[in-house]
């Protein structure tokens, strides 16, 4: 079927197969590889990408429908929390292997887009969704800390 | 496995294809050799284009260890210039230029030898190619090479200054120092920078980095496998009617040996719902059939009957046993540590592409030699003509190498099948992750210590069993003596501490279930025994646990001594003298493996349900020279949360042969709320460096299971959440 998507502030049309989740409409047609495959249940967040903004996890979203929204990938990140997220995983050298990476800072970018100084509690909260096999929790929960933090300090 | 590098040969070439460029690298005749038209002899670590770029090439693959941080540190740090002026690139399969000098003449990553193995090679490598720079500039210049230096890029001396890229070609011209000045490592300013950033941040971060599941080549086939749900089992008849219905559906084919069916199709989704759309009978006579309670049974009784085999034979079974027997007191307890899946985080897949003369296996390839060698063989082609192209990988905590090569020879077959015209992605669901094995077999311990009227400890009997990774394997020779496969016995057998009397004796536990090693491999299981024990004998003879280990690690060897040092200096940051707030409890463990030293102490609390909270983990570690301190602390941080994550929640269990756990949501994996903040102290060292990847993990567990024991249960069956430990 012809599906008419918005992804990364690009109107696309691409055929895919009916059902086929938006993580393989991204990753094998748009061949926007930085979204990953974890589990496919939506039980490890590494497919997270943003619609209208909210993380939401593309290996169980139909990408029927979703002609009005606004899909954001790891490669179209550009909002502000977005790249506060990642000037932070850099200074607190957050990524081991990697993989995991691109859902997590969806996830934080998300986070910090509704809630711009989140506590310990409401990180890990948010971030519990987001499973890192090689445990750079510590990492994660002082780099979204962080990015908090230069967040705060851009818009003084 | 190892192997010292007490050579510092150089040679030096440069290929008819870049007749400009500085390539330098290590012998491995150990002779000055030039290396026209890149003849196989050389080993290139270092290049440097006529436009002044320097690359490095990394002979190890990066699944998040952060070799590609490592190895360009040092070169960058004996070659003068930035870590962020150097580029890298994995190096291509070639074991006689890029062998891991601790595996022999086999290119690959794993047992924490990556840093360990090149450090010298690598420093060599760029000090030698600052020597030659040095050199050709003082030609042109017609000064002394003395006078000059190279920092940032440009050589400066004698009154000018000018970028290295004028030298390379002369430098390519001239001889390799035998011998390169290497820098005192009190001048040294990246290797032990804690600022260190690591050089794959960036592509990660944004999604560029490119993993081998990324691997999208233009007419490529998908390949999924559909296995038998038991280990064993062979495909009666295959019906693959239902699939031609499913959008991009290819094909079904059984695989030649009948252990399963490969199905193509034209991408990942359509893949996935054509197996589950073909429909396979199985013939089961020759599987697995039986569930964890016969196999734990058959597991128990195992440990419990007399050993097949003697790891270690100290006074004998017989005389072992008659002095606990008569001992004063006794400490005794039997432990089952479950079936364990590494689950890394990127499901195991690889690509095989045709070219002109051959294939090229795009894959986060960790045995490379051995990779390369299983597709020569399955494909019947020259080693010439197969190229592997790295990627990085997500994760492997010991997947992605096996001895059989197995989803690299699953991926070679199905390219075979598939008529070698399409580049064919083998892809791995979680499912199959899950249930597909190479899994840290379980194991059980038993073990009985025997302590004197005055609480010292006179003897200790120490049986194993569990199925053995190298026995019937072509490491065999080396990890196998006299029935005894050492990575089932590691960290008992060896142990550090001076225990008088102790015999250990193993037994093999046979399954079709298969085997691999696991982050820490045999560690991950005797670290928890030894480390429990340890604590139970400290309290039956009333001693504070560090000091009772302190008490046993007293003889003076230097393996004991820094042992010690690391179990002081987790006690002394951690506070163990002061006795924790109410409602907390510590537990402390240490254990050393791969040549690295940890202690750690874990810290609990107990809410009013009794739920336990993991609020602090303090780790030292003596892990000789830390190239990349940060790096280190990130290995340590994680292997603890990979530890502790499984001792918590974690095990793989059968029903009737079949694997229960399907995915994440039954094989819960540690999430960011279940561990606090993790504290890590790196003992300052001038020692060469030894491995980092996998020490954090042994004393994790234990250490946990002590702190819970202070006023809790000892846990002796893992994992601990379905053995009466509720986490909060």
């Amino acid at each position: 079927m012809l599906l008419k998507l918005n992804v990364n502030g690009q109107q696309i049309e691409v055929e895919a197969a009916e059902g086929m989740p938006l993580l393989w409409v991204l990753r094998d047609k748009l061949k926007l590889t930085g979204t990953k495959y974890g589990c496919g249940v939506a039980s490890c967040g590494a497919c997270t990408v943003h619609v209208d903004g909210v993380p939401v996890r593309s290996c169980v979203m139909s990408p029927q429908n979703l002609a009005d929204a606004e899909i954001t990938t790891i490669e179209g990140l550009s909002s502000r929390p977005g790249r506060a997220v990642q000037q932070a995983w850099a200074e607190h050298n957050v990524v081991q292997c990697g993989y995991c990476q691109s859902g997590q800072i969806m996830s934080a970018a998300g986070l910090l887009a509704a809630n711009s100084s989140p506590d310990v509690s409401e990180i890990e909260t948010h971030m519990s969704g987001n499973v890192c096999r090689c445990a750079t929790y510590q990492r994660i929960r002082s780099a979204v800390a962080r990015a908090a933090e230069i967040l705060k300090e851009e818009s003084q | 496995m190892t192997a010292t590098l007490t050579r510092r040969d150089f040679l030096q070439g440069a290929s008819a294809a870049v007749a400009t460029a500085l390539v330098v690298g290590y012998s491995p005749r150990g002779t000055l050799a030039a290396a026209p038209n890149g003849d196989g002899s050389l080993t290139p670590f270092v290049k440097i284009g006529a436009d002044g770029q320097i690359a490095v090439i990394v002979k190890h693959f990066e699944m998040g260890q952060g070799t590609t941080t490592g190895l360009p540190t040092l070169v960058a740090e004996e070659l003068g210039v930035e870590l962020d002026e150097v580029a890298v690139e994995f190096a291509p399969s070639d074991a006689k230029l890029y062998a891991n000098l601790f595996f022999g003449g086999f290119q690959g990553t794993g047992g924490s030898t990556a840093l360990a193995n090149s450090f010298m090679q690598y420093r060599n490598a760029g000090a030698a190619a600052r020597e030659m720079l040095l050199n050709a500039a003082a030609q042109a210049w017609n000064v002394d090479p003395s006078t000059l230096d190279l920092s940032n890029g440009m050589i400066s001396g004698a009154g000018r200054q000018a970028p290295i890229a004028e030298f390379v070609s002369v430098a390519s011209t001239m001889e390799v120092p035998a011998e390169p000045q290497l820098k005192s490592p009190d001048t040294f300013r990246l290797i032990g920078n804690p600022n260190t950033s690591r050089r794959d941040n960036e592509p990660k971060i944004t999604g560029t980095a490119q993993f081998a599941m990324d691997v999208q080549l233009p007419d490529q086939l998908v390949a999924v496998i559909k296995r038998s749900p038991r280990f064993g089992g062979m495909v009666a008849s295959l019906d693959s009617s239902e699939a031609s219905a499913v959008p991009g559906f290819v094909d079904a084919v059984t695989l030649p040996a009948g252990n399963g069916v490969v199905v193509y199709a034209e991408d990942t989704w359509g893949a996935l719902q054509a197996r589950e759309a073909i429909a396979v009978e199985w013939d089961f006579a020759l599987a697995e059939n039986r569930s964890s309670d016969e196999l734990d049974s058959a597991l128990l009784a195992a440990v419990n009957a007399p050993p097949d085999f003697v790891a270690k034979e100290g006074p004998g079974l017989e005389e072992t046993s008659r002095l606990i027997d008569n001992a004063a007191q006794t400490v005794e307890a039997e432990f089952y540590l479950p079936w364990l899946c590494h689950a890394p985080m990127e499901p195991l897949t690889c690509t095989i592409e045709p070219t002109a003369d051959g294939v090229r296996l795009h894959d986060g390839c960790q045995f490379t030699t051995g990779s390369h060698q299983a597709l020569a063989a399955v494909l019947e082609l020259p080693m010439e003509n197969i190229e592997i192209n790295t990627v990085y990988a997500g994760g492997s905590f010991g997947r992605r190498a096996t001895m059989s090569a197995d989803y690299t020879v699953e991926a070679a077959i199905a390219f075979a099948l598939s008529g070698r015209s399409r580049p064919v992605k083998l892809v791995w669901s979680r499912e199959d992750d899950l249930s597909g094995g190479a899994y840290r077999s379980a194991f059980a311990h038993k073990v009985r210590v025997g302590l004197d009227a005055d609480g010292r400890m006179i003897a200790w009997d120490h049986r194993i069993a569990g199925k053995p990774i190298f026995k019937g394997t072509l490491f065999e020779q080396a990890f196998v003596h006299n029935g005894v496969d050492h990575s089932s016995v590691e960290g008992v057998a060896d142990t550090l501490y001076g225990i008088p009397g102790q015999f250990v004796g193993l037994t093999d536990f046979n399954s079709a279930i298969t085997v691999n090693w696991w982050r820490s491999v045999g560690h991950s299981h005797t670290a928890y025994v030894m480390e429990s024990v340890m604590d139970m004998a400290a309290k039956a003879s009333g001693r504070d646990p560090v000091a009772w280990r302190l008490d046993h690690l007293s003889e003076g060897s230097k393996d004991q001594q820094r042992l010690a040092g690391v179990l002081r200096l987790a006690a002394e940051k951690s506070g163990w003298d002061r006795p924790p707030a109410p409602g907390r409890s510590r537990g402390v463990a240490a254990h050393k493996s791969f040549s690295t030293y940890a202690a750690q102490v874990v810290e609990i609390s107990r809410d009013a349900s009794d739920s336990v909270k993991i609020e602090k983990v303090t780790c030292a570690v003596d892990c000789g020279m830390a190239v990349n301190p940060d790096i280190v602390k990130a290995q340590i941080e994680g292997g603890i949360g990979y530890g502790i994550g499984h001792v918590m929640r974690n095990e793989i269990t059968f029903e009737n042969g079949s694997v229960i756990q399907s995915n994440f949501p039954n094989y819960q994996p540690l999430r960011i709320s279940d561990i606090g903040a993790i504290e890590v102290h790196i003992v300052d060292s001038r020692e060469s460096p030894t491995g980092i990847g996998e020490p954090g993990l042994p004393p994790s567990g234990p250490a946990l299971a002590n702190a819970i024991a202070v006023d809790g249960p000892r846990v002796t069956r893992l994992p601990m959440a379905a053995n009466g430990v509720r986490f909060a």
